[in-house]
């Protein structure tokens, strides 16, 4: 497990993801209108999407390439759909944000 | 710059398929070099059977011939083995002392056949039947000798035993078991399958194991263990294949059964693949060829660095391919408990069919005789589909003359009906009648059908009626804006205007959405109308926009985009394609592509580039993206054509000009032709214009796409400036009265030709809707210049934040 800081919150506007890159790896990240912020795997399930581009509704987000929703809390695929994206724990200490992978 | 090095070990179906699937998608990326122990190019294996029978030469199976691998700049060594990886360095070394370096390595080193470890398996006359060495030893052997014997019932031993009967030898099949290909039929098939093959005059011994070959240095015979022995000249021994893993195990690679791979087909080594035969995915070795193909093409993808598919296993069939014998086999065809199973057992004439379901979905399936249906199945069997109760046995089929049901009715319960999300007539029908469902729209939320393109909304309206009968009733039925709220597009438009709504939640909370901030259906189509009711007032929102029209460029399916510049009525100059060209070399694009609207499109460029290319290309946006004027189609006219009766290249220009950028409910593409052969294709576009001999023809609502339609004449103009007039009040009675996403076509249908008519030939009218479309025209900019020029949204919406990795 590593703590990494991946930029300051208002980095992030609200509603509008931004795609991650940690070496090789991508995360898509979203500050909701409530100010929670929330971390996911940058792909979706279903033909590997990038969900940083997805539109935001509440705590689900709609992938840009077949409109998968997917919830970003838990990951799940909202049906008819199926699958799962990985998630991942964020904390925000004086206004940044830390991802927990 | 210098290529990557991609080395293949194995020069066979497997990975050259890789190759090829490599090539199609870059054939720039990679120096590419293979080694194979054959000495052929790559042939077709699976064949060598045909090849036995005398249906076909060894000719006729070679897949590349040597043309194709010098034409692709392919280093092909043949007759060489490599021998060792230095995963290290990143080195292979062959059998002849060749040493290659790689950046990637894919192992596809197939398969060995499988010797049985029994006394005189070394002797003179003994073979297996995997290459075209054993094949061409066979049809010499034939010529010579008499007797042979097989040793294995199973899809390859009954395969190479047919073509000895052909070769005129007689033949005795050895098989352990008491049925035939055991593995993928069942008693009565395999049954079925030794009756008929006996009829060819093969002869079986089963329930027979081999103890010992018999003889000096050549075969004799064969001894079993149960004491019983059998005369033989020549032995085939078909008794199964082992993956070819030796190198990879003493090179350090993680080897079961096979060479362990991922979903990527990643080894357990870094830049070291597997693909085919000798690859163990998931704990399943595939030996069949459908599944290898599968994995070339996600390698493939993976090794061109496109974030693609992954390779999830894959459920295979069988075919035997042994003429006169229809035999079909696939997914999991044993009855086990918690299984049932459709049968169809027509003794009379040799046709048994099953099907085995559990949890009401079909698993397996065997075919004897008739395997026509095999495809299907198969498919069924792919999908995981539920089997619906209409799936029946009937002994009689339905005579279609006499019948007056509509099409929907005859259709099979397997057939696709939405073919974008591949969902059945069966799937919509059950879930019609489980979920209680009566509305299109619930049928798409609930199946996925009509979700991506609707080209089958009709369908599954005419399945709802099929299905649940008189309770459906089209008129009755409301098209809301979306299931976030129970208000048709109507009723929303009037309560913006009367309550004075001016932003996308303050709508969605005033007017009691389900869903507090929406869903990917209402957002965008609720900052449309916005937009179109306050044209200078609204601030476009970007949050509630698909990603097209807030990066300003199309999202492609690995995340690139594309960049298509405006050129307005398809007139480019030396200029402009010198830009576009330098460019298009300055940013690597993998791509140039002409567009069907005339247009020069750019592909595969990264989000964060896009800024700067647009910079550099200094050219308006083309609109390629947007629910708006896409493009002016244009043919030569009369400035060059022989045929042309007006100038259809600068009305086209001057449309284009008047219009673009102007937000539209959905995409709308116009064309003009300056004559009626129609070179511009005007009959299908959403308005095209058709010059005749002292005038304009104005046609509207026609589609080239999903919705095929020919065009309505709209009216017959003399002048180019009543061209505009009418094109512009067309498409701003369209702006106000389409559903949004609803395209000129439907809404055409929907509206009628002769509202459309009464609304802008009324001067007053038409006065009105120029004037509200001039202020819609005004406030656009070009959004790419808008871009360039503010930083501050090109750090919000194309930046992505890199972490260095230092941990």
């Amino acid at each position: 497990m590593a703590r990494i800081e991946v930029g300051a919150l208002h980095h992030l506007p609200k509603r509008i993801g931004k795609c991650v890159k940690i070496g090789h790896m991508e995360l898509a990240l979203f500050r909701l209108s409530n100010d929670h912020v929330y971390a996911v795997e940058n792909r979706c399930p279903h033909r590997g999407g990038d969900l940083s581009q997805g539109i935001v509704s509440g705590e689900f987000l709609f992938c840009p390439l077949h409109d998968w929703k997917i919830c970003m809390r838990d990951g799940n695929v909202q049906a008819p759909d199926r699958g799962c994206v990985k998630t991942y724990k964020v904390e925000i200490e004086n206004e940044k944000i830390y991802v927990q992978l | 710059m210098k290529r990557k090095q991609l080395v293949l070990i194995g020069n066979g179906m497997a990975g050259v398929r890789c190759i090829e699937e490599i090539l199609k998608i870059d054939r720039d990326l990679f120096e590419i070099t293979i080694f194979g122990s054959e000495p052929y190019p790559n042939y077709n294996r699976i064949l060598l059977s045909t090849v036995l029978q005398g249906d076909t030469s060894i000719d006729d199976i070679t897949m590349n011939d040597w043309e194709w691998y010098e034409k692709n700049n392919i280093h092909l060594f043949v007759g060489e083995t490599v021998v060792k990886i230095d995963k290290e360095q990143q080195l292979v070394f062959t059998d002849k002392g060749r040493v290659a370096e790689y950046d990637e390595l894919i192992i596809a080193t197939g398969s060995k056949p499988f010797i049985l470890p029994i006394p005189g398996s070394d002797k003179q006359g003994v073979t297996a039947f995997r290459d075209i060495k054993d094949c061409e030893m066979l049809m010499e052997y034939a010529k010579k000798y008499k007797k042979a014997v097989v040793i294995g019932g199973g899809l390859l031993g009954l395969e190479a035993a047919r073509g000895l009967l052909n070769l005129g030898m007689e033949v005795n099949v050895v098989h352990i078991w008491e049925h035939l290909m055991e593995r993928q039929l069942d008693p009565t098939a395999s049954k079925l399958l030794q009756r008929e093959m006996e009829k060819q005059g093969m002869k079986f011994l089963l329930q027979k194991e081999t103890a010992e070959i018999i003889g000096d240095d050549r075969v004799e015979g064969l001894r079993f263990k149960d004491g019983t022995e059998i005369a033989a000249d020549l032995v085939v021994m078909a008794v199964g294949i082992r993956p070819n893993v030796e190198l990879a195990r003493q090179s350090g690679i993680a080897v079961n059964r096979g060479i362990i791979v991922n979903d990527y087909l990643e080894t357990s080594v870094p830049h070291i693949y597997a693909v085919g035969e000798c690859a163990e995915h998931r704990g399943i070795v595939y030996g069949l060829v459908a599944p290898l193909y599968e994995q070339g093409k996600v390698l493939a993808e993976k090794l061109c660095g496109i974030k693609g598919r992954t390779y999830t296993g894959s459920v295979v069939s069988t075919q035997l391919k042994v003429s006169g014998v229809d035999v079909f086999s696939a997914g999991e065809f044993m009855d086990q408990e918690g299984t049932s199973s459709i049968k169809v057992y027509d003794e009379f004439r040799g046709i048994y069919k099953k099907v085995v379901i559990r949890d009401e979905k079909m698993i397996g399936a065997v075919l004897f005789g008739d395997t026509s249906d095999g495809r299907k199945l198969l498919d069924m069997i792919q999908k995981n589909e539920n089997i619906s109760e209409s799936f029946q046995v009937s002994f009689f089929r339905p005579s279609s003359n006499q019948s007056n049901k509509s099409m929907t009715a005859e259709m099979a319960d397997n057939e696709v009906v939405c073919g974008c999300n591949g969902v059945t007539k069966g799937t919509i029908c059950k879930a019609i009648v489980e979920k209680g469902l009566k509305t299109v729209e619930q049928v798409r939320d609930c199946t996925n059908a009509s979700r991506s393109c609707g080209g089958c909304k009709g369908l599954v309206a005419e399945l709802l009626e099929y299905t649940i009968g008189e309770e459906f009733d089209r008129s009755v039925e409301k098209e809301t804006i979306c299931s976030c709220t129970t208000l048709s597009r109507e009723e929303v438009i009037e309560e913006i205007k009367s309550k004075n709504l001016k932003y996308v939640k303050e709508v969605m909370n005033v007017l009691g959405w389900k869903n507090e901030e929406g869903c990917s259906k209402c957002r965008p189509a609720l900052n449309y109308y916005l937009s179109m009711l306050y044209p200078t007032e609204y601030q476009d929102e970007y949050e509630s926009r698909f990603v097209n029209e807030r990066l300003h460029a199309n999202i492609q399916a690995d995340g690139t985009y594309s960049v298509v510049p405006r050129m307005y009525g398809g007139v480019t100059t030396a200029e402009q394609l010198r830009k576009i060209a330098d460019v298009a070399e300055k940013y690597n694009v993998p791509m140039i592509k002409l567009t069907g609207g005339q247009r020069i499109d750019l592909l595969g460029i990264k989000k964060e580039d896009l800024p700067k290319v647009w910079a550099e290309l200094d050219m308006p946006s083309g609109y390629a993206y947007a629910k708006a004027l896409r493009t002016v189609k244009t043919c030569v006219g009369k400035q060059f054509c022989r045929f042309g009766t007006q100038d259809s290249t600068q009305l086209g220009i001057d449309l284009e000009k008047k219009l673009e950028r102007l937000n539209t409910p959905h995409k709308v593409k116009m064309a003009v032709s300056a004559c009626p052969r129609n070179c511009a294709e005007s009959g299908i576009k959403d308005v095209g214009i058709v010059g005749v001999d002292g005038g304009w023809e104005i046609y509207v609502g026609g589609n080239g796409g999903t919705h095929l339609r020919a065009g309505d004449l709209l009216c017959t103009v003399q002048t180019e400036e009543e061209v505009i007039e009418i094109t512009g009040a067309f498409l701003q009675y369209y702006r106000e009265s389409a559903n949004y996403l609803e395209r000129t076509s439907k809404w055409v249908e929907r509206v009628g030709l002769e509202r459309i008519r009464e609304v802008i030939f009324d001067v007053d009218n038409r006065k009105q809707l120029l004037v509200r479309l001039e202020e819609a025209l005004v406030a656009a900019k070009d959004p790419w210049k808008e871009i360039v020029e503010n930083k501050e949204i090109q750090e919000k919406l194309f930046r992505d934040l890199k972490v260095p990795v230092n941990h």
